[in-house]
C-alpha cells in the first residue's frame, strides 16, 4: 500500500512544476501550491519513518514490470530520515523566498519544485542509472536558479558552477557506463559486494564515487562550493546548502554501504575526511562575508560525515547519520540569519556590520544557539554528534582523527565567534558602506530584480520581516530539541547503521 | 572495441580541452563532445560484436544487442541536449546582460567605450578602460566573466583572448 506512494515524491513536485508554469500569476495561489507539495512529501517521509523503523524496506517496482527489468524504488530509515530533511529544508526555503520576495521571479517556484523532485528521486532510487538522472534532474533546475535569481555576481558563478557539475555529471555517466560493462547491470541491489569479489568493478565503481565526491565537495574537488553558492540569492543558497552536496553524501554512504560491503576504501576516504575538514575549516578564515564564510564550513562538515563512512562501525554510522540530519538544519538555519542580515542591511560583509544583537535580538540568539551547534557545544544538536562521532573514532582507535575532528571543532567555534564579535556584538559601524564596495558594480535595475540583485548596497530597512525571522527561528529549534532530546533520532540513526552494516534487507529488497 | 577505446579518447581529449578554455560557446561544445565519448563508451559496455536487433522471435537471442545500454544512451542525449541548449541561452542571456549594464555605466554614451572612436578624445576612452579594469580586478571571478563578454574596453588592446570577440 504505503509502497505504491514511493513514486510520489518525484511525479508530484514535477507535475505541480509544470502545472505552476501554467496557473495565472497569482501568487497566494503558486506559494500555496509549492508549499502543499512540500508538506506532502514531508508527510509521506513521516510515514516512511514509522513504517521503517523496525529496519524494513519499503520498495516499489516502476510499472509492475518483473524484477530485473523494472526500475526500483526503495526506502529504508536512511532515505526516509533525508527525505523528511529535504522537505523541511525545501519548506524553510520556500517561506524564506516568500519572506524575501525571491519567488516574484515567475520561475523560482517551478524550479524549486523540480529540484524537490530530483533530490527526492535520488534518496528513493536504488539503481545507478536512475540515481544519474535525478541528479541530473535536480542539477539542471539549480544551474538555473543560479544564473535566473542570482545576484550581480552570478554569471561568474554560474559558469564555474555549471561547468563543474556539468563535468563531474559526465563522469558519473561515464562511471556507471564502465560499471555496466563490467557487470552487467546497475541495480545496486544486484550489484551488491560486486565490489569485493572483482577488481574492475571496484574501480567502475571507484569511478562512480569519485564523480560523487566531486558533487558532495570532497577536498580536493571542493572550489566550486565557496565561490559559487554565495554568489546567489539567501534562499537559493539555503536551499542548495542542504540538498545538493547532502545527495552526493548520501549515494556516497549508499554505494559504500551496498557496493563495498564497507571494506577497501578505509584510508582513502578517512584521508579525505581529515583533509576536507581541515582544509574547509581553514578556508573560512580568510572570507570577508558571513555567506562565504557558512560555505567553507560547508566543506568542512562533509569531513565529519565521511569520517563517519570510513570508520563503518555502527556507532559510527549511526554518529553520521544522525550527524547529518542535525547538520543539514543547523547549517540552514546560520544561512537563514545571514540571509535576514543581507536582506535587512543590505550587506553581508562583516566589516560594515556591527551592534546586530541590540536591534535584532531574536535574530541574534537563533544565530548564536545554531553556530554554537555548529561548532559542538553543549547541550545542542551538534555537541551529540560529533561527541557521538569522537566516540566511534576512539573506538576504533582512530585517534589522530580524533585529534582533528575537535581541533577542527574548535577552529569552527572560533570562526563562529568572529561573526559575532563583527556583526552582533560591538557598536554599529559609523561610516555607511559606500556603494561600490565588494567589487559589485552597478546594479541592473532593468532586470527588474533590483532589491537582493543588489546586496552589497545599503538599505534602510532595519527591521526584518516576520516571515524571514519566524523562518531563521523554526531552522534554530531543532539544534535545542535533538540536543535535548536526542534519542528518538539516535534511536532512528541506529536502525539507518544498521542497515549500512548490514545491507542484506535492503539488497533482498531491491532485487526482489 | 579498439576504434571505440580510440573514439572515446579523441572525443574525451577534444571536449577537456574546449571545456578549458574561456568562452561558454567553447564549453558548450566541448561538453557536446564530453557527452558523445560517454555515449560511446556506454554502448561498448553493452558489447560490441552483437548486433542484431533486440526483438524476441527474430533470430538467435545470442546475437541480439544488449538493449539497456542504447535506452541509456538514449537518456544521454536527450540530456546532454538539453544542457546544451541551457549553456547557450546562458551564454546568450550573459552577453545581454552584459551589453545592458555596458551601456548603463557609460551614461549610455554610444556603447562601450572601444567603439565610439570617433566620439570622444583619447584619455577619457582609456581613462573609461582603466577604471572598468579596476572593476573587473575586484574580484577575480567577474574578470573572466566581463572577459567572454567581450567587453570593449578590455578587447581593444589588452585582451589575452582576443578570439573570443565571435563566440559570445
Amino acid at each position: 500500500m504505503i509502497s505504491t506512494a514511493l513514486t510520489l515524491p518525484v511525479a508530484v513536485p514535477l507535475l505541480a512544476a509544470g502545472l505552476l508554469v501554467l496557473l495565472p500569476d497569482s501568487t497566494g495561489l503558486r506559494r500555496g501550491t509549492a508549499g502543499a507539495v512540500s508538506l506532502g512529501v514531508l508527510a509521506l517521509g513521516i510515514v516512511l519513518l514509522v513504517e521503517t523503523a523496525d529496519g524494513s524496506v519499503v520498495r516499489q517496482t516502476v510499472g509492475g514490470w518483473p524484477a530485473g527489468i523494472s526500475i526500483v524504488l526503495a526506502a529504508d530509515m536512511l532515505s526516509a530520515l533525508m527525505l523528511c530533511v529535504g522537505a523541511v529544508l525545501v519548506l524553510a526555503s520556500l517561506a524564506f523566498a516568500a519572506g524575501a520576495r525571491d519567488d516574484r521571479e515567475p520561475l523560482f517556484l517551478p524550479l524549486v519544485l523540480m529540484l524537490s523532485a530530483g533530490v527526492n528521486g535520488a534518496f528513493l532510487t536504488a539503481d545507478l542509472f536512475n540515481l544519474f538522472v535525478f541528479v541530473e534532474v535536480m542539477l539542471v533546475p539549480s544551474y538555473a536558479l543560479l544564473t535566473v535569481v542570482g545576484g550581480p555576481d552570478r554569471w561568474a558563478a554560474g559558469r564555474v558552477y555549471v561547468t563543474f557539475s556539468l563535468l563531474a555529471s559526465t563522469v558519473l555517466l561515464g562511471g556507471v557506463g564502465l560499471l555496466y560493462g563490467v557487470t552487467g547491470t546497475v541495480n545496486l541491489g544486484e550489484l551488491a559486494g560486486v565490489a569485493t569479489r572483482d577488481t574492475a568493478a571496484a574501480l567502475a565503481a571507484g569511478v562512480v564515487l569519485l564523480a560523487l565526491a566531486a558533487k558532495a565537495a570532497v577536498v580536493p574537488l571542493h572550489g566550486w562550493l565557496p565561490r559559487c553558492y554565495p554568489a546567489t540569492r539567501p534562499s537559493v543558497t539555503l536551499l542548495f546548502s542542504g540538498l545538493l552536496t547532502k545527495v552526493g553524501v548520501y549515494a556516497i554512504i549508499r554505494i559504500y554501504s551496498v557496493v563495498f560491503e564497507g571494506t577497501g576504501l578505509g584510508p582513502v576516504i578517512m584521508t579525505a575526511a581529515l583533509v576536507t575538514m581541515v582544509v574547509g575549516v581553514l578556508g573560512a578564515v580568510g572570507q570577508p562575508d558571513m555567506r562565504g564564510i557558512l560555505c567553507f564550513h560547508m566543506v568542512s562538515q562533509i569531513g565529519y560525515l565521511l569520517l563517519a563512512l570510513a570508520l563503518f562501525t555502527e556507532r559510527g554510522l549511526a554518529a553520521g547519520v544522525f550527524f547529518l540530519v542535525q547538520y543539514v538544519l543547523v547549517k540552514a538555519a546560520l544561512l537563514a540569519c545571514a540571509g535576514v542580515v543581507e536582506h535587512t542591511h543590505g550587506t553581508d560583509r562583516l566589516q560594515h556590520l556591527g551592534g546586530l544583537a541590540r536591534g535584532a535580538p531574536v535574530l541574534a540568539v537563533s544565530f548564536l544557539v545554531a553556530a554554537f551547534s555548529l561548532a559542538g557545544m553543549p547541550p545542542l544538536s551538534g555537541f551529540t554528534a560529533k561527541f557521538a562521532l569522537l566516540l566511534a573514532a576512539a573506538e576504533e582507535a582512530a585517534y589522530l582523527a580524533v585529534a582533528v575532528a575537535a581541533l577542527v571543532s574548535l577552529l569552527t567555534l572560533t570562526s563562529m565567534v568572529k561573526i559575532w564579535t563583527a556583526a552582533f556584538w560591538g557598536a554599529p559601524p559609523t561610516e555607511a558602506p559606500r556603494e561600490n564596495v565588494g567589487g559589485s558594480p552597478t546594479s541592473s535595475p532593468h532586470l527588474g530584480d533590483a532589491p537582493p540583485d543588489a546586496p552589497r548596497r545599503t538599505t534602510a530597512r532595519t527591521r526584518a520581516r516576520p516571515v524571514l525571522l519566524a523562518a531563521t527561528v523554526a531552522l534554530a529549534v531543532p539544534s535545542v530539541v535533538l540536543g535535548l532530546f536526542a534519542e528518538p533520532l539516535l534511536a532512528a540513526a541506529n536502525t539507518a547503521a544498521n542497515g549500512l552494516l548490514d545491507p542484506s534487507t535492503y539488497v533482498e529488497a531491491v532485487t526482489r | 572495441m579498439v576504434t571505440a577505446a580510440l573514439a572515446v579518447g579523441v572525443l574525451t581529449a577534444g571536449g577537456v580541452f574546449l571545456v578549458l578554455r574561456p568562452g561558454l560557446v567553447r564549453i558548450t561544445f566541448g561538453f557536446v563532445l564530453l557527452g558523445h565519448a560517454v555515449n560511446i563508451l556506454l554502448l561498448t559496455a553493452g558489447g560490441t560484436e552483437r548486433r542484431n536487433p533486440p526483438l524476441l522471435g527474430h533470430g538467435d537471442t545470442a546475437d541480439m544487442a544488449d538493449p539497456l545500454p542504447q535506452a541509456f544512451v538514449l537518456t544521454a542525449i536527450v540530456i546532454t541536449f538539453g544542457i546544451t541548449v541551457l549553456l547557450l541561452g546562458m551564454a546568450r542571456a550573459h552577453a545581454d546582460w552584459a551589453d545592458a549594464t555596458r551601456t548603463d555605466r557609460t551614461d549610455g554614451g554610444g556603447g562601450s567605450g572601444g567603439r565610439s572612436r570617433g566620439g570622444r578624445s583619447r584619455g577619457a576612452r582609456s581613462r573609461g578602460a582603466r577604471s572598468r579594469e579596476a572593476r573587473s580586478r575586484d574580484t577575480g571571478s567577474r574578470d573572466s566573466g566581463s572577459r567572454d563578454s567581450g567587453d570593449g574596453g578590455t578587447r581593444d588592446s589588452s585582451s589575452p583572448h582576443p578570439r573570443e570577440e565571435g563566440d559570445s
